[in-house]
């Protein structure tokens, strides 16, 4: 009987030893989800472990942080393999600068704009239009609808609304 | 994007309303907005909601630039000056000469835009020259 479990024993024990060497996948999976969830390089990645073999989805920003991400999940105890599945993003054009009028077609605009309130100064500088005196409360929106339209910088208001 | 939160929902209403190429950009602490309005009343709306989040229009921090669409060369648009005749001009500016008048609320043929301002018109007596856009409207 004991030399059976010995048998038993010598027969099991290298079993026993190369699989408590070996990471389970599942122990891989949370190392590599801890590399990922403060990795800049990608964008919400996720990652697939399957014998040792790590399968990464996500967004990268360039080819760059493609290969940075695969690097440091090739470091991680247990993984074999690396199938980067990570898909380069490509950066949205930053919308074009505001263009702001000059000051000659702007005056002129401004000029047209205010003809028929003439109690209405207006003065323009540097695509800033400054408005002072005084005009009536209905008249505000449409002369404002108006001098948008011109492409200031912004526009003062300073009139006296009655 | 602190101006985008202080007019959220003023570019909430401009999403509804369905203003086409709707750009919001900031730019030196002024938020420009542009697009091209649906109708008449959609940019009227607009204008009420902007006018409510700033009252009397005195932050100096926004910059809308939203025209009617539907008011594209060839269709007839509406003289909505306050009650007087609208001047029809030689050319596109208050300098211009006088060439012709269109009457208030007379319907008239929008030949083209030459800026935001000046439009070139046609009367239905067969006076063209330039009017000031503020003064004409779309058809409800």
């Amino acid at each position: 009987m004991k030399k059976q479990l010995t048998i038993l024993l010598i027969f099991f024990m290298p079993w026993m030893l190369i699989s408590s060497c070996k990471e389970s996948d599942s122990k891989i999976q949370s190392a590599v989800e801890a590399t990922l969830k403060d990795n800049k390089d990608v964008n919400g990645a996720s990652a697939s472990v399957k014998d040792g073999v790590v399968t990464l989805t996500g967004e990268c920003n360039d080819e760059m942080s493609k290969s940075a991400v695969d690097s440091s999940v090739r470091k991680i105890k247990g993984v074999k393999d690396v199938i980067n599945n990570c898909t380069i993003v490509t950066p949205q054009p930053s919308p074009a600068p505001v263009v702001i009028a000059e000051d000659d077609p702007l005056t002129k605009g401004v000029t047209d704009a205010t003809k028929d309130y003439p109690s209405v100064n207006a003065t323009v500088q540097d695509g800033v239009i400054t408005l002072t005196g005084d005009i009536k409360k209905t008249d505000l929106p449409k002369l404002m609808m108006s001098l948008h339209t011109l492409k200031p910088k912004k526009i003062e208001n300073k009139l006296t609304i009655k | 994007m602190a101006l985008q939160d202080k007019y959220k929902e003023l570019l909430d209403t401009a999403k509804t309303l369905g203003i086409s190429n709707l750009q919001a950009r900031e730019q030196d602490n002024v938020l420009y907005i542009d697009g091209e309005a649906p109708s008449g009343a959609a940019k009227d709306q607009l204008w009420n909601t902007y006018g409510k989040i700033d009252p009397d229009f005195r932050s100096a921090d926004v910059v809308m630039n939203v025209n009617v669409s539907t008011m594209a060369p060839g269709v007839k648009v509406v003289v909505t000056t306050e009650k007087s005749n609208l001047n029809i001009r030689k050319g596109p500016g208050t300098d211009q000469p006088i060439i012709g008048k269109a009457a208030h609320h007379e319907l008239v043929t929008l030949v083209s835009k030459t800026n935001d301002q000046w439009w070139l018109i046609r009367t239905d007596a067969g006076e063209e020259g330039y009017a000031f856009a503020q003064y004409l409207s779309p058809q409800n």
